[in-house]
């Protein structure tokens, strides 16, 4: 352990090795990619009960000042300003070309403050990236809330735990937030999550955390899970992983991400453009794109993986797979990736290469599991 | 099973007559986790040492077995088609992978007794 530099490790540490984590590097930090479970287990475990997850890791910024969420649309091209206080969206930063280069969550926590949620790997560019977008602001502050823990509490039964330790917050519908005390420990809840079930994303002060871990897994129905599940489930969920299923080489538009680009900051809106590779993305918009993030169903057992090439019938490769594993709770292997717009059909029959072995793959509409958010 | 001898790459080897029947140990299985596939070899092909003689799949990742010693292979456990958790429940046993005949007369010298691996592993490799 001692030749791992400069590796990180959340304030959760101690609790993930008590639980039999098995830790690995994960964007710079030792992080659980499963516990003594095992994946199928806690995946399963998560689509049942409720599971609890360390996304500690991840980027925490508070962005706060007079004009905050016209300066923040200049980056991502969502409507800030028509979000209510409390509320959240789910936003792409964009480059001059249009591509992504990362997604985040947004939340309206004051009229002129906005929390943002970052990847792990993206953060010390993503802070960059907007220290110099704000530069010329001189009334809006950017910080990290780098002494704070983020952990998710997900699954059916999540709602049930909330509802014993904040009203407030069990209240909440999805992609809202509150302040809320939970046994006297202050946090920031919002509903929301990243594995397709119904669920919150807890913030709170790093020395509060294990504490709260524990109250949290003090119910039978929950219990912690890892990395490892926390991708099958979202892949199940159709849900997007940056790096992966999306990057500088694809657009909002190409990922299936047109749904989070603001009506008001489209052709003809109120706010049309604005952000970086507009051209691109508003053109993609009105004529369509050549290229389109898919799911796929695939027959037999074998999992099809990132990376496996995707041929025609005539053994062309016309895609690639950006994800792909075994679904625990479809109880088969399922996919993602990359396809010219006319392989792009529900339903289109396609093979995939794994290890130059070829695995048929039909294109599917996503989420292969239903997403069971609380919208109220 | 006849004689059994293991090797570093946490596979095991039963020895019988000029028959070896290979899967991999309870460790590995542990390391794995839940496995979801696996890849067998086709029966009737020579492999060389090294070779990637089968393929497991677990939900988060692919393993490859590679073949320990040189040989034609005799038969597949095609159990594994349908119940590939038997990786899982029963390594040593009813989870074995696939057998095969050596190409040149087994060196027991070259692997591991049940003493040493389990020395081996308790090492942390």
């Amino acid at each position: 352990m001692s030749e791992i530099h400069d590796i990180k490790t959340t304030q959760l540490y101690s609790r993930h090795l008590q639980a039999g984590g098995k830790m690995v590097s994960f964007a710079g930090y030792l992080m659980p990619v499963q516990y003594s479970s095992g994946i199928m287990q806690e995946h399963l475990h998560t689509r049942e009960q409720a599971g609890l997850f360390d996304v500690s890791h991840m980027g925490q910024f508070i962005v706060q000042g007079v004009g905050a969420a016209l300066a923040l649309e200049g980056l991502m091209p969502v409507d800030l300003e028509a979000l209510a206080i409390n509320q959240q969206t789910y936003a792409t930063f964009t480059d001059v070309s249009g591509g992504i280069s990362d997604d985040l969550i947004v939340t309206r926590w004051a009229e002129d403050t906005f929390f943002l949620i970052v990847n792990a790997a993206c953060k010390a560019q993503d802070f960059q990236r907007l220290q110099v977008h704000l530069a010329d602001s001189a009334d809006i502050r950017l910080s990290e809330l780098d002494l704070h823990s983020l952990v998710a509490l997900q699954g059916p039964r999540a709602k049930d735990i909330m509802a014993e330790l904040s009203s407030d917050a069990a209240r909440l519908i999805f992609m809202h937030g509150c302040s809320a005390s939970i046994n006297g420990i202050d946090c920031y809840i919002t509903r929301s999550g990243y594995t397709g079930e119904d669920g919150f994303e807890i913030s709170v002060a790093n020395h509060h955390a294990d504490r709260l871990a524990d109250i949290l897994l003090a119910y039978d129905a929950c219990q912690w899970i890892g990395l490892g599940a926390r991708d099958s489930l979202r892949l199940e969920a159709g849900l997007c992983l940056y790096g992966h299923d999306m990057d500088l080489n694809t657009t909002p538009v190409e990922a299936g991400l047109s749904w989070s680009i603001s009506k008001s900051r489209r052709n003809n809106g109120a706010k049309q453009g604005g952000f970086l590779g507009e051209d691109t993305i508003l053109a993609q918009l009105s004529a369509g794109v050549s290229k389109k993030r898919v799911g796929f169903l695939v027959s037999g057992k074998a999992p099809v993986r990132e990376g496996s090439e995707i041929i025609d019938d005539q053994g062309t490769v016309i895609g690639i797979i950006t994800s792909g594993g075994f679904g625990p709770t479809l109880q088969a292997p399922l996919a993602m990736g990359y396809v010219p717009i006319e392989y792009s059909k529900e339903g289109t029959a396609l093979t995939a290469l794994v290890r130059n072995k070829p695995r048929s793959i039909i294109v599917a509409k996503m989420p292969l599991v239903p997403q069971r958010y609380y919208r109220g | 099973m006849g004689q059994v001898v293991y090797t570093k790459d946490h596979e095991w080897l039963s020895i019988k007559d000029d028959v070896i029947t290979i899967g991999v140990t309870e460790f590995a299985q542990q390391q794995l986790g839940d496995v979801v596939f696996v890849e067998l070899p086709d029966v009737g092909s020579t492999l060389s040492i090294g070779d990637e003689a089968a393929v497991i799949e677990s939900v988060k990742a692919a393993g490859e077995i590679s073949v320990p010693l040189g040989g034609v292979v005799v038969s597949v456990n095609e159990s594994l088609i349908d119940e590939p958790e038997l990786l899982n429940s029963a390594p040593e046993t009813d989870g074995w992978i696939f057998r095969l005949t050596p190409t040149i007369a087994v060196d027991l010298r070259d692997f591991m007794d049940a003493g040493q691996y389990q020395q081996y592993t308790q090492d942390g490799e």
